[in-house]
């Protein structure tokens, strides 16, 4: 897949965004073809969720431009990234909780504003899950009912409804259990299959071997480094994130020699 | 899907597919699935039906005079403006917001229809409409206030529910008090004018001749599009219950006077706002917005676009709320809206089973809360207990919907279905 990688979906060249006095974002390149995953990693603060909300259309860059299917465009605003093809999937979701799972897939792109069609809405529903072999008994439970993997599936189908071209996951599988996880990382390599280019925001390195295709590490705002998730070690990607060989999570890896080198469990 | 005989009943429907899903279908399927939503914190109407039973069974051995046809008549006409009021506010606590000022609102408005009208001569219609909008005039202010600065509803409505009390006063004048002709069609229609008998029983069938159709056709489609619908049998059970619930009514209140028009204008609109709320775009923004505003922004939805709607839909419901208040007195006056029309209408939107914390509630809520509170009212009457008693006793009830809201909400939050 990544061995010779499809012209890119979207490329990010020169991003920076400033907070005041704080670059939150300095230089930012990034490339997603589409069938690929591409993990972005960092650290707290190396401004992964501010390269997320960018692209999201929620904070427009300073400087920089985005390229999407070769045409330079802009993203002001959380509807001109979807009608581009750009969806996102915040990492607290953003359903609600008291509609059930058809009312949040369609919320605010509901078909008929007039009169409903529930129906149809319905059937699109069960279409969607079925694609992603969602396992969600009934879609007319209220989200509330849901289990954290089962909510992450409905967040991440309802991000397929607009026929996006890239989806972005901010930490898709921080909240979640081992078996739920596993289920969302099925997730993404169906997402992959369909030919959808993901950006997969993430701190957990087992995921990222799992499943990714390349690694964007970030650092304090820029870029620090661009592997393929094939020919890199954990401890290669931990040294990027931290900025050094010498760094603590190799530092208690080397003292606690009994764990196992995949790195730590999630 | 037994007795319906359509084709795709072969296949297991789409939505039934998964295993772990219990099979509830007929009659009983239905009852058991309210059963165990109940359970579950998801009290919809429950609480509402079984308080007017007991309402009604404890006024009724007190005054047997209580649930007699000219009473029953009386309460329902009683009933409509200020159960008009609780539509607007079944609207504001959807998005999780209050209009405390509904009662100052629909004073004002009781007064600037009388001085439009008597005062200045205006034809009723032009009087009506005036106040109409200044009732949307007022919500619209409210929602760029909110909307802009931020301040929490309850101040904003609170500082209205002052500032539009001494508006009323100010332009009811020196005279404190504008009595509306008897021979005038406001006052006639509020007062006089009822529904003929056999139209009273042609809306019965009509309404379960409508629910049926609806039901019929859904059922077809959905049936076609390959997911599980009602049974035949349920649905014609459904609307003749409703159409024998209907006629009894009807024939009960045809007795005496019978069904009075302004009443019909009531629950008509509650039909309206109920198609709203459940069946539109709108609908879904505004139970989106009261569940979760920032998941409501993200996807899309012009939250402030719902928040001004919501207000300006409650003020102006207000509005025609204390129209049909000042026609039905054939005044208005310094207490229009004053007193209990505030708490009232609160009140019967809570009870009807609308949450104070957003996102749960529906229009027919206020019907059966207004019920509820009116037949409180009306009974206490009955009994000659004079307001202070009333008061007390309805302050009493709407605490104890207040702590069923709350006790259903802890319910559905240890249940995960919050």
């Amino acid at each position: 897949m990544s061995a010779q990688p499809p012209p890119g979906v979207l490329s990010l060249r020169g991003i920076s965004k400033t907070f005041g006095a704080v670059a939150a974002l300095t230089d930012i390149d990034l490339d997603v073809a589409a069938g690929q995953v591409v993990a972005v990693v960092g650290d707290n603060g190396a401004g992964k969720s501010t390269l997320v909300k960018v692209l999201a259309g929620v904070h427009p860059p300073d400087a920089g431009t985005i390229t999407f299917e070769s045409r330079v465009v802009e993203v002001p605003t959380p509807a001109a990234a979807h009608r581009l093809g750009i969806a996102t999937v915040f990492q607290d979701l953003a359903l609600c909780e008291n509609l059930d799972v058809v009312d949040n897939l369609f919320l605010g792109h509901e078909l008929r504003p007039f009169r409903l069609d529930t129906v149809a809405m319905e059937t699109r529903s069960w279409e969607l899950l079925r694609q992603l072999s969602a396992k969600i008994p009934t879609v007319r439970i209220p989200v509330a009912s849901l289990s954290g993997g089962q909510r992450q599936t409905v967040a991440i189908a309802r991000s397929l409804l607009g026929d996006p071209k890239i989806i972005i996951l901010d930490e898709p599988t921080a909240a979640l259990g081992v078996a739920q996880t596993a289920e969302v990382l099925n997730l993404v390599e169906r997402l992959r299959e369909n030919g959808l280019g993901v950006i997969m925001i993430t701190h957990n390195m087992a995921d990222v071997k799992a499943v990714a295709d390349t690694v964007a590490v970030l650092r304090l705002g820029r870029n620090n480094g661009l592997f393929d998730v094939r020919d890199v070690s954990t401890e290669e990607i931990v040294a990027a994130i931290t900025g050094a060989s010498d760094n603590v999570v190799a530092r208690r890896a080397a003292r606690r020699t009994t764990t196992s080198e995949e790195g730590l469990p999630s | 899907m037994r007795s319906t005989g359509s084709p795709a009943a072969t296949a297991v429907a789409t939505d039934l597919q998964d295993e772990r899903l219990r099979s509830r279908e007929g009659l009983g399927g239905a009852l058991t699935a309210i059963a165990d939503r109940a359970r579950g914190g998801d009290l919809g109407m429950i609480p509402v039906v079984v308080g007017l039973v007991v309402i009604w069974t404890v006024l009724q051995i007190l005054n047997p005079v209580f649930l007699s046809s000219a009473n029953l008549v009386n309460l329902a006409m009683e009933s409509a403006a200020v159960g008009v009021i609780a539509l607007g506010i079944v609207c504001v606590l959807l998005v999780g917001e209050i209009d405390l000022s509904v009662g100052s609102v629909s004073g004002l408005s009781a007064a600037v229809v009388a001085v439009l009208f008597v005062g200045h001569g205006l034809p009723a219609w032009i009087a009506v409409l005036a106040a109409v909008v200044m009732g949307a005039v007022i919500g619209w202010i409210y929602s760029q206030i909110f909307n802009r600065f931020g301040v929490p509803s309850f101040v904003i409505t609170l500082a209205g529910l002052l500032a539009f009390q001494g508006l009323m006063l100010y332009v009811l004048g020196s005279k404190g008090s504008i009595n509306l002709p008897f021979d005038s069609g406001l006052v006639n229609f509020a007062q006089l004018s009822f529904v003929p008998p056999w139209l009273s029983y042609v809306f019965g069938v009509v309404a379960a001749g409508w629910l049926f159709l609806t039901g019929f056709l859904h059922a077809r489609e959905r049936r076609a599009a390959g997911l599980s619908a009602k049974s035949l049998t349920l649905l014609v059970i459904r609307s003749a219950a409703v159409l024998a619930a209907l006629t009894v009514v009807a024939w009960y209140l045809n007795q005496t006077r019978g069904v009075g028009w302004m009443f019909v204008l009531f629950v008509a609109l509650v039909l309206v706002m109920h198609y709203l709320l459940s069946r539109t775009k709108w609908g879904k923004s505004v139970y989106a917005v009261g569940g979760n505003t920032e998941a409501a922004r993200r996807a899309g939805i012009n939250v402030k676009a719902v928040y001004t709607s919501v207000f300006v839909l409650c003020s102006t419901f207000a509005a025609v709320g204390g129209v049909l208040a000042a026609a039905r007195l054939a005044a208005a006056n310094q207490s229009s809206g004053g007193g209990d029309v505030n708490l009232n209408a609160i009140a019967a939107a809570v009870i009807g089973g609308t949450s104070l914390f957003g996102g749960r509630g529906s229009a027919f809520g206020a019907l059966l809360g207004i019920i509820v509170i009116q037949s409180i009212s009306s009974g206490l009457t009955l009994l000659n207990l004079d307001s202070s008693i009333r008061f007390m006793v309805t302050g009493g009830v709407l605490l104890l919907a207040v702590v069923v809201d709350s006790l259903s909400r802890r319910s559905r939050t240890s249940r995960g279905r919050a």
